[in-house]
């Protein structure tokens, strides 16, 4: 008996490596780094499924943040990104690590929290708001607090950028005591620990859109400028890194910004970047039009 | 309490009416697991047995280091791992980052030093008159192993589901490598850390109660072996 079992184990095992051997063999595959907002609002879902059919390749998704993407893209670990920081962005380009920029969708952060307001921001600006968050929360833990996404991503350096201009150095809120709560975690995550302690956090429309139906959170401050969300796509720089597959990675933005792309991005919670490029800050050149940059590695 | 419960009885309809989803995670998370354990089967066996046969110098602290590392942290092998086949590291050019075979790299490695050590004590504890007959009908080396091995070979097997079981269910390894990509990478673990996050909490307890059940079988197997 205990022979059998033995040799029906190894055989399933080798027959397990097989499969594998035969499994690798397999191309066409594109590998995009992105946001857990794009993956856990579906979009990128109904996107794979389209782009997958279209193309007759597979598009394989990494959803992080945008810190961990951008460092999968200068490690030349991903052929494409699609990120919301703009500042990070215009360094990747910058540095030669990626192609061009290329506006896709936006849409708006929140600032959430408690149905009751306890530390009385609604009607503020974003950043007056975190400044009182702070102040109350410092004279009160218990009661209010504020969870950050803490972990690089774009709606952390969204958050980090607010406090700038609320007039701090965000090295002195992050040690300023037990209300600020750093997570570590994707945005649908944070949304559900802010849900648990009742308390406030910056997070994107969609995602809080997505997650509404568990969370008795609020959106407390909408809108406005420095609210403002814009995801972009850009394809990893093949002259740096030699093994991305840039061709697709362009076929894949312009699937993006064509009509047919747009088109998903808008009934899937996200506004299309098209048609409102001076509303969201891109030029003309960056804004959902297709990409013709160079594949051919000097 | 009511929001456990109904989970549980969601987790049971996902499992008995066969989701496609959950049953193809399920068999992703065996064949990368199976494949990883069988890999490090093949090198390790025989590696524990070179160290057991052999007199070195260093041979006593070289076996504790390969008991400490039992418990090497997952995340510890996946960044290892990460930073060797990344395409910037040194066995990048083979693309194996975000791929299954990448996943069956690091998760070999990870399960390596619990078959080594495994098989090194299932070695100890055979008679040592079988080494000395084969030794004086004049076997080679690789024959002595090869002969106490198959004497010892039910804690062999023993050491090789463990090192299964404890590749089926870790998620730093799974994660860091693999990605989580659905349909491509993405195993009970790591589904069952995405979708808890996500508040999907049904389908985390259905993936749960598979990861559960196979470990219960490996153990029926394991206690089979060691003949009890």
């Amino acid at each position: 008996m205990a022979e059998k079992i033995l040799r029906t184990t190894l055989l399933l095992m080798a027959l397990a490596v097989l499969c594998y051997a035969a499994a690798a063999a397999d191309g066409g595959r594109l590998k995009l780094a992105t946001t857990t907002s794009l993956q856990d609002t579906g979009l990128l879902d109904v996107i794979k499924q389209k782009f997958d059919e279209k193309y007759n390749v597979s598009l394989d998704v990494i959803s992080g943040g945008t810190g961990i993407a951008i460092q999968y893209g200068e490690r030349g670990d991903v052929d494409v990104l699609i990120v919301h920081d703009k500042e990070r962005e215009l360094k990747f380009i910058k540095d030669g690590q990626g192609l061009e920029r290329r506006c896709i969708a936006y849409n708006y952060f929140y600032l959430v929290g408690p149905k009751n307001d306890p530390a009385g921001i609604s009607g503020m600006n974003a950043s007056a708001a975190l400044a009182a968050i702070m102040e109350k929360g410092k004279a009160d833990p218990g009661k209010i607090a504020f969870v950050s996404r803490g972990d690089s991503s774009g709606t952390h350096a969204r958050e980090k950028l607010l406090w700038k201009k609320a007039g701090y150095n965000y090295t002195q809120v992050n040690t300023s005591g037990p209300w600020y709560i750093e997570a570590g975690q994707g945005m649908g995550a944070t949304l559900n620990m802010a849900n648990e302690k009742q308390a406030y956090t910056l997070s994107d429309e969609s995602t809080f859109r997505a997650y509404q139906g568990n969370l008795t959170l609020v959106p407390l401050i909408e809108g406005g400028a420095d609210l403002l969300n814009v995801y972009v796509a850009m394809a990893v720089n093949p002259k740096k890194h030699p093994g991305v597959n840039c061709e697709l990675a362009n076929e894949f933005i312009n699937f993006l910004v064509s009509d047919e792309g747009q088109q998903l991005i808008a009934s899937n919670g996200f506004s299309p970047a098209k048609g409102n490029c001076a509303l969201i800050g891109c030029s003309d050149l960056e804004c959902a039009v297709p990409t013709s940059a160079s594949c051919v590695a000097a | 309490m009511e929001e456990i419960w109904n989970g549980f009885l969601r987790a049971l309809e996902l499992i008995v009416t066969l989701n496609p989803e959950v049953v193809e995670i399920t068999t992703r998370s065996l064949t990368i697991s199976l494949s990883s354990a069988f890999i490090a089967a093949l090198v390790c066996t025989p590696l524990g047995g070179l160290i057991e046969f052999r007199r070195f110098r260093g041979k006593r602290m070289l076996i504790n280091v390969v008991q400490t590392l039992y418990s090497l942290p997952t995340v510890t092998v996946g960044l290892l791992v990460f930073l060797l086949i990344s395409r910037s590291g040194p066995l990048g050019g083979f693309g194996l980052l975000f791929t299954p075979p990448g996943m069956i790299l690091g998760q070999a490695l990870l399960v390596s030093p619990i078959m080594i050590g495994l098989t090194i004590t299932a070695l100890a504890a055979v008679n040592p008159q079988i080494k000395d007959t084969a030794k004086s009908l004049g076997a080679t080396e690789l024959q002595i192993i090869i002969t106490v091995i198959k004497e010892a070979r039910q804690a062999v097997v023993a050491a090789l589901l463990l090192g299964f079981g404890r590749a089926l269910s870790e998620v730093g390894v799974a994660m860091m490598i693999g990605g989580n990509i659905r349909g491509y990478t993405r195993v009970l673990t790591t589904s069952i850390a995405l979708e808890t996050s996500m508040g999907n909490l049904e389908l985390s307890m259905a993936l749960g109660m598979i990861l559960i059940s196979i470990s219960l079988v490996v153990n029926l197997l394991m206690n089979r072996f060691q003949g009890r």
